[in-house]
């Protein structure tokens, strides 16, 4: 092989350098518990999809194909299958987000209170700088989203599972600071 | 009651009285504020009993559509050998809207009870409560109460020591707009894309997992508890209108106003009042230019409509409009209605499930029109545009979500033209200047 033309990554569309994927449902792991346990729920196991993808976003972070192929085979289901569910849905990472995933509503309600500038000072102050992209530190993906369901507390804000409400962008120094 | 506010005197907190109140998320708080005795009556009761008192009662569906409660559950036939189903629709997707979560995040014990009484009602021994991911505190709150309430027996394989049973299991949603639209939610529910089924069967014939199934809002489910205790002529009195529309109705209010929350008022409450007096009016120094009543789905109104509305089902259509999901979106003199237009249909192209072409594609060129026409760049041919696309968006889908876009399109232009010709021949939008006295 000719050197310099190796591209052992590149050819996949995933680009991100990564450990390798370790299985969330080993026997004997809680998670795996709490699994069987969610399928006594639902008359058909396939129900248990969407639990199931949260608890390896929940572990991993993000639910890459490995983590589809681990619930596929769980549930008895193709990994096209769960592929096509995962990416139906918004809250499923398909790709590492940073440490922490900033949700900023802007449908609107929240727009013509000024969710806009929020969301735009929060790129500012992350120095993520574009949404969607993660900081350069690796600490903050920011993003818009459509509707959190607060509208009357403008401009709400998900930082990670927290809920934040009436977020004005001269708040946003002190609630970074917090996440320390 | 005006949550985060005090009360105000005109409200009639019946579903929202602990709105607040920390204590009443507890079972042993919300058992020392009168919960689970209806329950406990309904348990006592013949399952078709409970559905005439709901049928007589005139509760209508809190979700949007404002079907007859009651009907929907007579429509679940005792006795067919199948296992029947209730669903209770959490996903509150609809922008403008939060009573849901409040309902939720303060009362979860209330909805653990409306569902097990439902459930019982319809003969399901299953009700699933799908709550849309975002919400992590009424996700939280609501495990919570179901774990308490297993824990004491009230639910369970011996519900309130009865022999029935009544499993209740709390499903969250993944960020999908569309599932809030019935079949969608039940779609997801099995663990499949969140895609609106063609209807029929209904539910009641073909629900989730293939079952008779009846689904909810959250709001309406916790109606059925105080309608169980105080009895149907108590609620039907609760309306200022007409005999169409009973009880009392959470509205969240949101937008250009002074004091958004979510509030409770009886059916047929004036508009007016609500807006001026118990959310206390435009923000200072401006003016109330357009309301949305009902979620952004909902036409808008402008404020000669809404002023002379009657809040319920047949007063909001009276006035242009409906009364859709109770989220009122109140938009002032400073802010471009195109602007506001263009960003709804941008959430419709979002949400779009791109199972229909007239959806999939009419979303999303509304959009670009819109914002074209917003940034200066429209033409006078793209207002008949997007008049056309609205007209075959209309009633050409499996699901109402692309009649959701075009309604805020077409009533836009209809009632508020003339921001839109503004911006096309070149002029900036122009706020309305009130006449100097």
């Amino acid at each position: 092989m000719l050197g310099g033309l190796e591209s052992p990554d590149r050819a996949s569309h995933d680009h991100t350098a990564r450990e390798p994927y370790q299985p969330v449902f080993t026997a004997g792991a809680e998670a795996r518990r709490e699994l069987d346990e969610l399928i006594t729920h639902y008359p058909r196991k396939m129900a248990a999809l969407l639990p199931a993808l949260w608890i390896v976003q929940r572990e991993r972070g993000w639910v890459s194909n490995e983590g589809m192929a681990e619930v596929a085979a769980l549930l008895d289901l193709t990994p096209a299958y769960v592929k096509g569910v995962v990416t139906f849905y918004t809250m499923y990472h398909q790709h590492p987000v940073g440490k922490y995933f900033i949700q900023v509503c802007t449908t609107s309600p929240c727009a013509i209170c000024g969710a806009e500038d929020v969301a735009r000072a929060f790129l500012e102050h992350t120095k993520a700088g574009e949404l969607g992209v993660t900081s350069p530190d690796g600490r903050f993906t920011v993003i818009e989203v459509e509707c959190l369901g607060a509208c009357g507390f403008a401009t709400p804000v998900m930082i990670n599972e927290e809920f934040i409400e009436s977020v004005t962008p001269e708040k946003i120094p002190e609630l970074l600071a917090g996440l320390e | 009651m005006g949550y985060p506010h005090q009360s105000h005197q005109r409200e009639t907190p019946v579903l929202s009285q602990h709105f607040g109140d920390a204590d009443a998320r507890t079972l042993r708080g919300w058992k020392s504020r009168g919960g689970y005795q209806a329950l406990e009556k309904a348990l006592g009761m013949a399952p078709a009993d409970i559905v005439s008192v709901v049928k007589e009662s005139g509760l209508r569906g809190r979700g949007g559509a404002g079907f007859p409660t009651g009907m929907k559950w007579s429509f679940m036939k005792p006795g067919d050998g199948k296992p029947h189903y209730l669903c209770c629709n959490a996903d509150e997707s609809e922008p403008g809207t939060f009573k849901d979560r409040e309902l939720m995040r303060w009362t979860p014990h209330a909805l653990v009870e409306g569902c097990a009484i439902a459930a019982y009602a319809i003969g399901a021994e299953t009700a699933y409560i799908y709550i849309r991911g975002e919400f992590t505190e009424p996700l939280y709150w609501m495990n919570e109460a179901v774990k308490e309430a297993y824990a004491a027996g009230i639910i369970g394989k011996n519900a309130m020591g009865t022999g029935k049973r009544i499993d209740v299991h709390v499903h969250k949603g993944a960020g999908a707009y569309i599932c809030g639209e019935e079949t969608a939610l039940m779609n997801s529910l099995e663990g499949r894309r969140g895609n609106p089924r063609i209807k029929p069967p209904f539910p009641a014939v073909s629900g989730v997992f293939g079952m008779p199934t009846t689904i909810n809002n959250v709001e309406t489910l916790i109606a059925v508890c105080p309608i169980l205790i105080n009895g149907a002529d108590w609620y039907k009195k609760m309306s200022l209108s007409n005999p169409k529309s009973t009880g009392t109705k959470l509205y969240s209010v949101c937008g250009n106003i002074e004091r958004p929350g979510t509030y409770e008022v009886v059916m047929g409450f004036p508009f007016r009042e609500f807006l001026y007096d118990v959310c206390g009016g435009p923000p200072p120094g401006q003016k109330f230019k357009a309301v949305i009543p009902g979620g952004v789905s909902v036409p808008i109104q402008t404020m000669e409509e809404a002023e002379a509305s009657l809040m319920d089902y047949e007063g909001f259509v009276a006035q242009g409009s409906m009364l859709g999901s109770g989220g009122v979106i109140v938009i002032d003199d400073a802010q471009s209605m195109v602007a506001v237009i263009a960003r709804i249909a941008r959430f419709f192209a979002h949400e779009s499930c791109a199972q229909c072409t007239q959806c999939r594609e009419g979303t999303a060129w509304t959009t670009k029109i819109l914002e074209r026409i917003r940034d200066g760049m429209g033409t006078t041919e793209d207002l008949d545009t997007l008049l056309d696309i609205a007209e075959q968006m209309t009633g050409t889908t499996i699901c109402v979500l692309s009649d959701s876009c075009a309604t805020p399109v077409v009533s836009g232009i209809k009632k508020f033209g003339r921001e839109f010709e503004a911006l096309i021949q070149g002029r900036r939008f122009h706020p309305v200047i009130a006449a100097v006295a």
